[in-house]
C-alpha cells in the first residue's frame, strides 16, 4: 500500500465515523453543578497535600512490587510512581506540583520579614535594587551598594576582618527564614572554638553573590562567607547556599569561590553544614585561597 | 578523591586457619559543591592464603605461636609488607571462641596486624561477617527480598537473616556443621556431643565410636540436621530439632515469610556435584552438603560468592566501615579499641539538659567496675535537622552528664546516628579541655563495642569496625 492509498484509506475511516457519531451539541442547560455525595462539614479541613513526603508516596494501582519501589523512591525526591489517570497526572499530583511550584514563586516574590532580620541582631543593608522586580531582572545591580549602604559595610565589618559574615535574600527568602540563623549560629560557635572572632553578621536585600566582591573589596576582609536562598526549585523552597570567598575584589573570576549548596531539611542540615562552613573557613585562612585553588 | 585502605582479615576457626587481604577504595559520592559523603565504593580482595589446620595446644586452646608463623608465612608470600596494612580484623571464631585465646593471639600477632587491626571472638560478628562475604545482604538489595544465611562450618553454622532492605536484623548460631563426627579409614574416630543432646531430644542415636562409617548408618543424623536447619528457616513446622541443637546461650526465632536461603561454609562447598567417595574430608560434610541440597524444597537457594573463605573475606572487606563525613575529633591519639557503648532511650535522649545529664550520668554507673570507670563511648540517636539551640542543650547535657567519666582522666567519645556530629563537637570543644571525639552516621546499642581508627580521606572521615553483639543481649 503506497502513502496515497493510506491517505485514501483513513480519509475515509474518518468520514465514516463522523458521520456515525456527529459532535453532540452542547448548551448551557445542560450543566448542572455536581451535587455533594452525603453531608458536608462545613468547618472540615482539606488535607494538606503539600505536607505528603513524596518519597514516600506511590500512586500505582496493583503494582507488581510497591516496596521494592518505595525502597528506590526514598533516594530520590523525583516523581516516579505516580500512576496515570488516562494519559495524565492524577489528580494529586496535579495539583501538588502547582502547590509547589506556587511555592517556589511564592518564596522568590516574598520578602525576608524585618523582624527575622532585627531578632537574630544581623545589620541590615540594601544593595542598589529598590525593589523585586528590579532585582530579578537586573542582577548587576544586585552586586553593588550605593555610597550610605558601602559607608555602613565599612563601619560594621571594621578594616580588614579576618571574616566576614553576610546574609542574603538571594532568590529564596524562605531558604534564608528555614536555614539561615541555624546555620549562622553554628558557623558563629565553630569560629570562636577556632579562635576566629566571627564579629557581626550583614544582612543583604536584594543580594546576589557578587555582592561579597564589594563587601570584600569595602573591608579588606580575608574571607567572606556568605549564605544566600537558591532559586528555588519544585522539590524544595528552601534551598540555602553559603558561597565562601578569600580575599575577594570587584572582578573576581567565579572559580575562587567555594560552594556549599544543597542546605535544608533533607539535604545537609543547617547546623551540620554551619559546622562544615566554620571548618572550611578555618582551612580557607590557613591555606590562603577558596574555591578551585584550595585543594 | 580516590584514596584506598588495605585491610587484613584473619580467620582463625576451630578446624581453619585462613588469612585474606583486601583493597577498601574510598570515595566521595557528593557533588563538589556539597558537604563530602565519603564512602567505601569497593572492597577487593587481592590475596586468599591457602587454608591452613589452626594450631591448637588443646581441644580448644590455640596456639598462638603457631598462628603467627602462619601469619608471617602468608604475609610473605602475599608481597604486602605488615607495614601497608591499614585496618583488619582477627577473628576468632567456634569452640575456639574465647577471651583467653583472643588475647594471646593478638598479642602473638601486634607485630603483623597494623596499628588498627582488632580481634574479636564471638558468634554474632562470626555470622554477620560470613554473611557479608558471601554477599548475602547485596543479595537481598539487588533482589528487594528477605534473605537468611547459612555459614555452615565444622562445628556450628552461622545464621543472618537480612531485610529486603539488606539491612541486618537477626543472628543466630545451630550446632550443625560438617565435623560433627570425624572418619578415619571408615571408622568413626568422633561424636561432637551436641549429637547425644540431639538424641536426648528425641533425635536419631549417634553411631558408636569405632562403628564403620556409611551412608546409610549416617542418614538419620544427617537428615536431623538438615531438619534444624529448616525449622531455623520456617520451612518445616516444630521446632524440636531446631531447639536440640541451638547453641547454648543462643536464641532464634525463624524468621516469618518468603526468604532466599544462602549458603556459605565448607559444607557449601559440597552441595555442588558429589564426589566419588562421601568421606573424602573425613567427615559429615559431603554428606550433609547433598542433603541440605536434596533438603530447603519450595524455597529459593543460592550459594554464597565465597563459600569455605566466607567469614575470612568478610572480617578483611566488610569488618571496616566509615563514619559519617562531617566529624569532630581533637587530640586523640588513634587507634582507639573496644569502647564499650553506652547507649540512651530515646525518652532519655528527649529531655533537657539537665535530664539528659542525669541519664547520662546515672548510666555510667554501669560501666565502673572494680577499677572505676573506663574509657566509653556515648551513643545517642541524635536529631534530624536540630536547632542550634537543642544542639546546644544537648553539648551541655553531655558536658554535665560525664562529669564523673571526665574526672577519672578519659575523655568524651561521642557517637551520631543523624548527621549532627560535628556541630556538636564544635559546641562541646570549648566547654571541654584536652581530647574529644565526635561522629556521626553510625548506628550501636548498649552492649556494643567500638574500634576508632586513625582519620582518612584528608581527615573528613575515620574508619571503625562496629562490634554488635545486640541479638543476644
Amino acid at each position: 500500500m503506497n502513502e496515497k492509498e493510506l491517505r485514501a484509506l483513513v480519509e475515509r475511516m474518518v468520514a465514516e465515523l463522523a458521520g456515525q457519531a456527529p459532535t453532540p451539541q452542547v448548551k448551557g442547560s445542560d450543566y448542572h453543578p455536581m451535587e455533594p455525595e452525603g453531608p458536608t462539614d462545613s468547618s472540615a479541613c482539606l488535607e494538606d497535600i503539600a505536607a505528603i513526603d513524596l518519597r514516600e508516596q506511590y500512586l500505582v494501582e496493583n503494582p507488581t512490587n510497591a516496596p521494592a519501589f518505595l525502597a528506590l523512591k526514598k533516594k530520590t525526591p523525583a516523581r516516579l510512581g505516580v500512576g496515570r489517570a488516562g494519559a495524565r497526572y492524577k489528580t494529586i499530583t496535579m495539583l501538588r506540583m502547582r502547590a509547589d511550584h506556587a511555592a517556589a514563586q511564592d518564596s522568590v516574590f516574598s520578602q525576608v520579614p524585618e523582624t527575622f532580620i532585627s531578632q537574630h541582631g544581623y545589620v541590615f543593608a540594601q544593595t542598589l535594587c529598590q525593589e523585586k522586580d528590579e532585582y530579578l531582572t537586573r542582577p548587576d545591580r544586585g552586586r553593588r551598594f550605593d555610597e550610605q549602604n558601602q559607608a555602613l559595610i565599612q563601619r560594621t565589618f571594621g578594616t580588614s576582618p579576618q571574616v566576614a559574615l553576610v546574609v542574603g535574600d538571594g532568590l529564596s527568602s524562605a531558604a534564608i527564614e528555614a536555614n539561615a540563623a541555624d546555620c549562622m549560629e553554628a558557623i558563629q560557635a565553630g569560629l570562636k572554638g577556632y579562635g576566629i572572632e566571627p564579629g557581626p553578621v550583614l544582612f543583604v536585600k536584594y543580594c546576589r553573590v557578587g555582592a561579597s566582591d564589594h563587601i570584600g573589596e569595602l573591608t579588606g576582609a580575608q574571607v567572606v562567607c556568605m549564605l544566600v536562598g537558591e532559586r528555588p526549585g519544585l522539590v524544595t523552597a528552601e534551598s540555602m547556599s553559603a558561597y565562601l570567598t578569600y580575599q575577594p575584589y570587584l572582578g573576581i573570576p567565579e572559580s575562587k569561590r567555594t560552594v556549599i549548596s544543597n542546605i535544608h531539611r533533607q539535604g545537609t542540615t543547617a547546623v551540620e553544614a554551619g559546622a562544615h562552613i566554620a571548618d572550611l573557613i578555618k582551612t580557607m585562612l590557613e591555606k590562603k585561597a577558596s574555591g578551585i585553588d584550595l585543594r | 578523591m580516590q584514596e584506598a585502605l588495605l585491610s587484613v582479615g584473619i580467620d582463625i576457626g576451630t578446624t581453619t586457619t585462613q588469612l585474606v587481604i583486601s583493597r577498601l577504595t574510598l570515595e566521595n559520592r557528593a557533588n563538589p559543591f556539597s558537604v563530602p559523603q565519603i564512602s567505601i565504593a569497593q572492597r577487593e580482595v587481592l590475596y586468599r592464603s591457602g587454608i591452613h589446620f589452626t594450631p591448637l595446644r588443646s581441644d580448644t586452646a590455640i596456639h598462638a605461636e603457631g598462628v603467627r608463623e602462619i601469619v608471617e608465612e602468608e604475609y610473605r608470600r602475599s608481597g604486602f609488607q605488615k607495614g601497608q596494612i591499614d585496618t583488619g580484623a582477627v577473628i576468632i571464631t567456634g569452640e575456639t571462641a574465647r577471651k583467653e585465646n583472643a588475647k594471646e593471639v593478638l598479642n602473638a600477632l601486634s607485630a603483623y596486624a597494623g596499628d588498627f587491626v582488632v580481634a574479636t571472638a564471638g558468634p554474632d560478628l562470626e555470622s554477620i561477617l560470613a554473611a557479608r562475604g558471601a554477599g548475602a545482604d547485596r543479595c537481598a538489595r539487588e533482589k528487594h527480598a528477605a534473605v537468611l544465611h547459612f555459614d555452615i562450618g565444622g562445628g556450628t553454622s552461622n545464621l543472618a537473616y537480612f531485610t529486603p532492605e539488606g539491612e541486618l536484623a537477626a543472628t543466630g548460631c545451630l550446632d550443625v556443621g560438617g565435623r560433627l563426627i570425624k572418619i578415619a579409614d571408615r571408622q568413626i574416630t568422633y561424636v561432637s556431643k551436641a549429637l547425644h543432646r540431639l538424641a536426648d531430644a528425641g533425635g536419631p542415636p549417634p553411631p558408636g565410636l569405632g562403628q564403620t562409617a556409611s551412608p546409610d548408618l549416617l542418614s538419620p543424623v544427617i537428615d536431623a540436621l538438615v531438619q534444624a536447619l529448616e525449622q531455623a528457616a520456617g520451612l518445616r513446622p516444630g521446632r524440636d530439632r531446631l531447639d536440640a541443637l541451638i547453641t547454648a546461650g543462643t536464641k532464634w526465632t525463624p524468621p516469618p515469610g518468603p526468604l532466599i536461603c544462602s549458603f556459605s561454609g565448607g559444607v557449601a562447598d559440597c552441595m555442588g556435584a558429589a564426589p566419588a567417595d562421601p568421606f573424602l574430608y573425613g567427615d559429615l560434610g559431603v554428606l550433609l552438603g547433598q542433603a541440605i541440597r536434596a533438603g530447603f524444597q519450595g524455597v529459593d537457594t543460592r550459594l554464597g560468592d565465597e563459600t569455605i573463605r566466607a567469614t575470612v573475606v568478610g572480617a578483611g572487606s566488610h569488618a571496616t566501615d566509615l563514619s559519617g563525613a562531617t566529624v569532630f575529633y581533637r587530640g586523640i591519639s588513634f587507634p582507639l579499641k573496644n569502647l564499650p557503648v553506652l547507649k540512651l532511650t530515646q525518652a532519655e535522649e528527649a529531655g533537657d539538659a539537665a535530664q539528659l545529664a542525669g541519664a547520662i550520668s546515672s548510666k555510667l554507673c554501669w560501666f565502673a567496675g572494680g577499677d572505676g570507670l573506663t574509657q566509653l563511648a556515648l551513643a545517642l540517636r541524635g536529631i534530624h535537622n536540630p536547632t542550634y539551640h537543642r544542639v546546644q542543650e544537648v553539648a551541655q547535657g553531655v558536658r554535665q552528664g560525664l562529669q564523673p567519666l571526665l574526672e577519672a582522666g578519659f575523655f568524651p567519645v561521642l557517637v551520631l546516628e543523624s548527621d549532627m556530629a560535628k556541630v556538636l563537637g564544635q559546641a562541646l570543644a570549648p566547654q571541654i579541655p584536652g581530647p574529644l571525639l565526635c561522629l556521626d552516621g553510625i548506628h550501636l546499642d548498649s552492649g556494643d563495642y567500638l574500634d576508632v581508627g586513625a582519620p582518612v580521606a584528608n581527615g573528613a572521615v575515620v574508619p571503625v569496625v562496629m562490634k554488635t553483639l545486640v541479638f543476644h543481649s
